[in-house]
């Protein structure tokens, strides 16, 4: 009877110091929304076509994913994908994870930004500022297999002091789902600022 | 009382044809200025050449530059009040109302600056003082505005008494209005002064200068005034008092140089960033490929004017002798209107805080509004000149025509 | 007679005298008395919000919605801006010219976006700036870039200068405008070192369809000709409970700009404030700004 009372207190002592430990390993990473990654239609899951072909660890030209320029350190398919698991990635050690994880397979590396990203310091976040937020994954942003990020257009110059009236109309771009209005010059304007390009970049010469 | 407001008007109709092309040009330019400005209300500021790189422009800079000339009065209050300078007593109340003129034009320049002119009243219900400069330079212009119209008031209600104006009662509006004609100055260039955000104006030297500048302008343009004042009526301003005033601009112009010069050495010598506005004013600004120098000539004919200006005020010769005396008021007076106004307000917003260059020159809107505020002006001050006169001659008077008898002239 | 209503008859004496008559019936007037946004009670508020709703939906056919909500205490808000992300890309000026109906034509902007050349000198006046840069593609190699808005500064130069006190800060650090007190001097526009402030030089027009209906008093409600407007932090979004981002930072397609409450030292702004070196635009002006620069 005493034995079993020390092991009950035992064992108390030990889920009072250890639980709390284990439930904020598990917090770590704050609770979050994420974004869902940004496949290809149709491409997955990738166990569809994989599972019946077999693992292939040779660097080689991927014939059925031309669209995939691999340009992201030494790495190659199998070091992230999974030979065994098709639908999940791993890590280092081992451990598989799902893609909508994919930040864990980033911060094994890139640990300074993960750890920016987890406080909202890296990358983009949207939703609430007091309450619910989505996270956008790594792979929202850098494409994982090249992952520098892409030049993009940028929306109209805005007008010089003397033009804001030649302002033709506002028209609607969709970005991100949003719909954002951007101005159609009159023409004389567009000829302007055309003009003050050249200059612009003449001047850089 | 009414016989005398009918003499009054009378005096008024009564002149030459001069004084009756005179009278239908101002007209005309002020009907001109009226319409400019209702089109400006009805669009918005937007028929001006001001933007949000350069958010005051015309408008404000001939206000800077009246500001300046209403000092003209307390150039003359000073020597005959306090030394007791004869032949410029004489002439005092033509000062004031030079001020009272100039103080109005500032008023009316403020107004149409304004974006939404009809609810300045709000500045009364409430009122951000101390804090906003804005709400002490309407303090003291206005203030300015009743001290000298009290002046000339007074002086001009004993004089059509027939009685010279007693010292006791003009002391204290005498002592009130020297320490306050250096307030609007102050006040005036504070409001710029204190805007850490624009370099060129946060210098403690701005005030100073403004000070100096003023008794070049406003006294010069006095001598001219006085000059025109007594070639068509026959008012007598000898030729000791506008002498003596040349001398007083002599002074002031070599300080207002001085100052300048120390700024310009601090700000070409120092070479720092915050240069731009005054490397803009004097060479032009080269930026993405263009040259912005729309001021450069405006900058340099003003250097020059007021160089002239003072070299010839500062012979006796030359100062004795009315064609290069004249001719150096009127330089005083461009060179003045060019460096306290456009050449003051503009630079501050050159390059503007994100380092944008908009090269602006004011639109038609702006000249001729303002021409019609100029006009204004004239046309106030030729209907008080034209009453004063007469009034200060016993011509007009409110002592009855029987009991009268020419009083000899003080 | 108080000092106030004797102002307030002089006032409509004055006004009779210049309002253009065919304009003046009842309505116009009740807009020309409106009472000083601060000096409302909160019955008040909703009168003149409601009203504001009415005006727009007789003018345009398009319901709209004017909230007049309070700061929330506890709350200050801060933005943090990484300028070793920004591209350049300009989708943040007219995420906000959207989301605040800024007038298309005349064209308003609360957002100017600054590119500089790399190592060229930047910080204090930005004199090597260019605004009106048109590439094909951003980042422009070689260039970098900085958006400025309303630093919404603890100690801000424009609500010192301000003759009628339009401009406030509120408790929550945004400093606001009540446009109808505004009464277009400018001279704020004159004292602001950011160039945030902006001034509707004619009647501001936004397409009714393209109208967001979701307004604040302080924010984006309709405005008019002849006063100054500016960021506010998107006052109608960050104000309520649980509130949205600010347009700008939602829109921002490389995450280059946070934003939270300063009082809370886990929100992004405070994160970025703790481990990164945050530095303030013109601090040598000692405006003390809620914006905060800073390279990840």
């Amino acid at each position: 009877m005493k034995e079993k009372l020390f092991a009950t207190v035992i064992l108390a002592v030990i889920m009072f110091y250890v639980l709390p430990g284990l439930a904020a390993a598990e917090t770590d990473i704050p609770k979050l929304t994420t974004t869902k990654p940004p496949f290809t239609e149709g491409i997955f899951p990738c166990s569809s076509c994989h599972a019946s072909m077999p693992p292939n660890k040779e660097k080689r030209v991927l014939a059925f994913h031309p669209d995939i320029q691999l340009k992201h350190g030494g790495n190659w398919c199998l070091d992230c994908h999974d030979s065994a698991n098709r639908d999940m990635l791993h890590l280092a050690n081992g451990d598989l994870i799902p893609f909508d994880k994919v930040y864990q397979m980033c911060g094994q590396c890139h640990g300074n930004i993960y750890r920016d990203w987890k406080t909202g310091i890296h990358g983009k976040r949207t939703g609430y500022w007091n309450g619910d937020k989505t996270y956008y994954l790594c792979v929202n942003c850098h494409n994982p297999h090249s992952p520098k990020f892409k030049p993009i257009k940028p929306l109209p110059v805005p007008a010089k002091p003397l033009e804001i009236m030649k302002v033709k109309s506002t028209v609607p771009v969709v970005i991100e789902e949003k719909k954002l209005y951007i101005p159609e010059y009159d023409k004389a304007n567009d000829k302007a600022n055309e003009k003050a390009n050249e200059k612009d970049k003449s001047s850089h010469k | 009382m009414i016989e005398f407001i009918k003499d009054l008007l009378r005096h008024i109709i009564k002149g030459n044809k001069l004084y009756y092309t005179w009278l239908s040009v101002l007209v005309l330019v002020i009907t001109a200025g009226a319409i400019a400005y209702f089109r400006q209300l009805d669009e918005g500021l937007i028929v001006t050449n001001m933007r949000d790189q350069v958010s005051w422009g015309f408008y404000i800079s001939n206000f800077t530059f009246f500001v300046g000339v209403a000092a003209a009065a307390v150039m003359l209050v000073i020597p005959s009040y306090i030394y007791h300078f004869k032949p410029i007593k004489e002439i005092v109340l033509f000062g004031e109302m030079i001020a009272v003129m100039a103080v109005i034009m500032c008023i009316l320049l403020v107004v149409v600056d304004m974006g939404k002119p009809f609810h300045a009243w709000h500045i009364m219900m409430t009122p951000n003082f101390p804090s906003s400069l804005l709400v002490w330079d309407v303090i003291v212009l206005n203030g300015y505005l009743i001290i000298n119209m009290s002046a000339v008031t007074y002086v001009l209600y004993r004089a059509a008494h027939g009685k010279e104006y007693k010292m006791s009662i003009m002391w204290p509006i005498v002592l009130l209005s020297i320490p306050w004609a250096f307030s609007i100055h102050t006040v005036t260039a504070f409001l710029y002064n204190g805007l850490s955000s624009r370099p060129f104006w946060n210098a403690s030297i701005v005030a100073p200068r403004f000070i100096a500048s003023a008794l070049c302008s406003g006294p010069a343009l006095m001598i001219i005034v006085f000059q025109i004042a007594r070639k068509v009526s026959e008012v007598d301003i000898s030729n000791e008092a506008i002498q003596k005033i040349a001398e007083l601009i002599a002074y002031a112009m070599g300080l207002n140089l001085f100052l300048y010069a120390a700024e310009i050495f601090k700000e070409f010598y120092s070479h720092s960033i915050h240069l731009a506005p005054m490397d803009y004013l004097f060479f032009g600004l080269e930026k993405g490929g263009e040259h912005h120098n729309v001021l450069v000539p405006f900058t340099w004919i003003a250097l020059f004017c007021n160089v002239t200006a003072f070299i010839l005020f500062l012979m006796p010769k030359m100062r004795h002798k009315f064609t290069t005396m004249n001719l150096a008021c009127v330089m005083i007076l461009v060179g003045v209107y060019i460096e306290k106004g456009m050449g003051l307000i503009v630079p501050g917003f050159i390059p503007d805080t994100l380092g944008e260059i908009y090269d602006y020159l004011p639109s038609a809107t702006e000249l001729i509004v303002t021409a019609g505020i100029w006009a204004v002006g004239a046309l106030i001050y030729t209907l008080m000149i034209k009453t004063a006169i007469p009034i200060y001659k016993g011509e007009l008077s409110l002592i009855p025509k029987e009991q009268r008898r020419k009083i000899p002239a003080h | 007679m108080r000092r106030r209503d004797f102002i307030k008859s002089a006032a409509i004496g004055l006004g009779g005298l210049l309002i253009p008559a065919d304009k003046s019936d009842a309505s116009m007037w009740e807009r020309f008395f409106q009472k000083y946004f601060r000096e409302m009670t909160s019955e008040e508020k909703k009168t003149v919000a409601k009203k504001l709703e009415k005006d727009y939906q007789d003018k345009t056919g398009v319901a709209i919605n004017v909230r007049t909500t309070d700061s929330q205490p506890g709350v200050k808000f801060g933005y943090g801006l990484d300028l070793s992300r920004c591209i350049g890309c300009r989708r943040c000026i007219y995420a906000c010219v959207t989301e605040n109906n800024l007038s298309r034509k005349p064209q308003v902007q609360y957002i100017t976006v600054l590119e500089f050349k790399n190592g060229e000198k930047w910080v204090s006046d930005l004199e090597e700036s260019r605004k009106y840069y048109n590439h094909e593609l951003v980042p422009e190699p070689g260039h970098f870039y900085m958006p400025v808005q309303c630093q919404q500064c603890a100690n801000p130069p424009c609500v010192k200068v301000c003759p009628t006190k339009a401009t406030w800060r509120e408790p929550d650090g945004i400093v606001a405008i009540d446009y109808d007190w505004c009464i277009g001097c400018r001279y704020c526009m004159a004292a602001c070192p950011y160039g945030a402030r902006k001034f509707n030089w004619a009647e501001p027009t936004v397409p009714p369809d393209q109208f967001n209906p979701n307004t604040h008093y302080l924010g984006n409600r309709p405005k008019a000709k002849g006063h100054v407007e500016k960021c506010t932090f998107c006052i109608q979004r960050t104000r309520e409970n649980p509130g949205k981002y600010p347009a700008c930072v939602e829109i921002c397609p490389v995450g280059a700009r946070k934003f939270g409450n300063l009082l809370d030292p886990e929100s992004e702004v405070s994160r970025c404030i703790e481990t990164k070196r945050v530095f303030r635009l013109k601090e040598e002006l000692n405006t003390n700004p809620s914006f905060f620069y800073f390279f990840s």
